[in-house]
């Protein structure tokens, strides 16, 4: 059994919302390099371009590369020998996110559903806690913007809708977003589990690398191909015009009820901002 | 791709009448910020019949939400927000005045029809370029509803804001020609 007090992990989460608000991680650089390569509108090549200068100034000046600094998602992958004292765990992570959001000069961008009043400090966070064997903690910290989730859906399909129905799904909402979750996107894909469970199952699997392959040869191949088709639609950065609608499609599946085939599609704009420790 | 056009705010008629879909311009001069719950203010204020907080006639409104400035910082990170939730009250902004708005993403078929009407333009900047969009302004201050937050109405003077036509006062639309241009069957 090893201790671990909270206070460790509400400084960690708070240096992690600072970082990953300032610092585009390299696999997303890589891939906007890559799409300049390969996106024919001059409008297109120019937006790419601004993308990189911005995460370039965001990470010298240790400003937020997007004003919408997004509701703080925490993953928590926590060991089950770890004994964690000196407080309650959700609580360090808020009190993490406050300091975070503070002294990185974040926005602030949570509010009651009706009133629309302002938390004040983003909390609440999103907390999903997982337990794993050993003795250590992984956080995960993922801003996640409002235009982009706004954009997202889930949707019980019917088992005869197979794969094909899956592509034609996530396709059309692509299409339908338009302009609006600031493309070139990564589009998240949840099939299976239950309703709930395959929304975070879309969502856990933006934090894959870029570039990345899918482990699942199917899902892979699966990947390429409704990313050929997005690319056809001629969205382009920004939705101007262009190749470069979506970077990647990223899939994470699991077993769903016989009578079921749940999808959710997680829409994720270009500023596709992580970052963890392991503690 | 078209030329560079630089255009100093106020805007008037002939100023927003020569812009096309897919000009890139320069924005220079004062312009204000206002985003959700600021429109939905000065819409309530326009209903009741009383007057803006601030001058409309000419101006661009700027859909932004920006991060609190850093020390040192004029303004913080300020990449603008998704229209489509101003739309329900830019035609009423625009018969009063407005003559041009900053945001990303499509307009109703309502607030192009009041952008021909007024002759008034839509305007994208890119969406996420909220650090390098940040230098472009020079001073800012709170013209109205500070409670608001980041919500709150700021004028800006900014240098050089860079922005691409998107809706014209000719009621075309760069976002369905970029698609249509580039679109494999």
């Amino acid at each position: 059994m090893r201790e671990i007090d909270v206070k460790l992990i509400t400084e960690k989460v708070r240096n992690l919302c600072m970082e990953a608000n300032t610092d585009l991680g390299e696999d997303v650089l890589q891939v906007f390099d890559r799409a300049m390569q390969k996106e024919e509108s001059s409008l297109g090549v120019e937006i790419l371009k601004e993308l990189k200068e911005n995460a370039r100034i965001a990470r010298e000046e240790k400003v937020a590369i997007c004003q919408d600094t997004g509701f703080a998602v925490v993953f928590v992958e926590l060991g089950q020998e770890v004994h964690l004292v000196g407080g309650g765990l959700k609580e360090a992570i808020f009190e993490g996110v406050r300091q975070g959001y503070r002294d990185g000069y974040l926005r602030k961008s949570i509010c009651h559903p009706f009133t629309r009043a302002n938390t004040g400090d983003n909390t609440p966070a999103i907390i999903h806690t997982e337990i794993v064997p050993g003795e250590q903690v992984k956080i995960t910290v993922a801003p996640k913007g409002g235009g982009s989730e706004n954009m997202s859906r889930v949707v019980m399909l019917t088992p005869s809708d197979g794969k094909e129905g899956i592509k034609r799904y996530v396709v059309q909402r692509v299409k339908e977003s338009g302009s609006n979750p600031c493309p070139p996107t990564i589009v998240g894909v949840g099939i299976g589990g239950t309703f709930e469970l395959a929304a975070l199952l879309a969502k856990k699997s933006l934090l894959r690398p870029l570039g990345s392959k899918n482990e699942d040869q199917e899902l892979d191949k699966l990947e390429s191909e409704i990313l050929g088709e997005i690319n056809k639609l001629g969205i382009g950065p920004q939705g101007l015009g262009g190749r470069t609608t979506s970077l990647a499609v990223h899939i994470l599946m699991m077993p769903c009820h016989i009578a079921s085939f749940p999808l959710a599609v997680n829409i994720q704009c270009h500023a596709q901002r992580h970052k963890d420790v392991m503690i | 791709m078209t030329e560079l056009i630089r255009l100093k705010t106020p805007l008037a008629d002939k100023d927003v009448e020569k812009l096309k879909i897919g000009d890139r311009v320069m924005i220079s001069g004062v312009i204000y910020t206002g985003r959700d719950a600021a429109h939905k203010r000065l819409f309530d204020l326009l209903k009741e019949g009383k007057e803006l907080p601030f001058d409309i006639q000419g101006q661009i409104i700027y859909y932004v939400g920006p991060t609190p400035a850093k020390p040192g910082q004029v303004f913080g990170s300020a990449g603008p927000t998704t229209s489509y939730r101003m739309d329900a009250y830019a035609p009423t902004l625009m018969e009063k005045g407005l003559k041009g708005m900053i945001g990303k993403g499509m307009r109703s078929d309502a607030v192009k029809e009041a952008m021909k009407k007024y002759r008034a333009v839509y305007f994208a900047a890119t969406g996420g370029a909220g650090a390098l969009l940040a230098k472009k302004v020079k001073k800012a201050e709170v013209v109205a509803y500070e409670d608001l937050g980041p919500e709150a109405i700021r004028r800006l003077e900014v240098e050089n804001l860079p922005v691409i036509v998107i809706n014209d006062v000719n009621g075309n639309d760069l976002y369905i020609e970029g698609e249509r241009t580039y679109r494999q069957e």
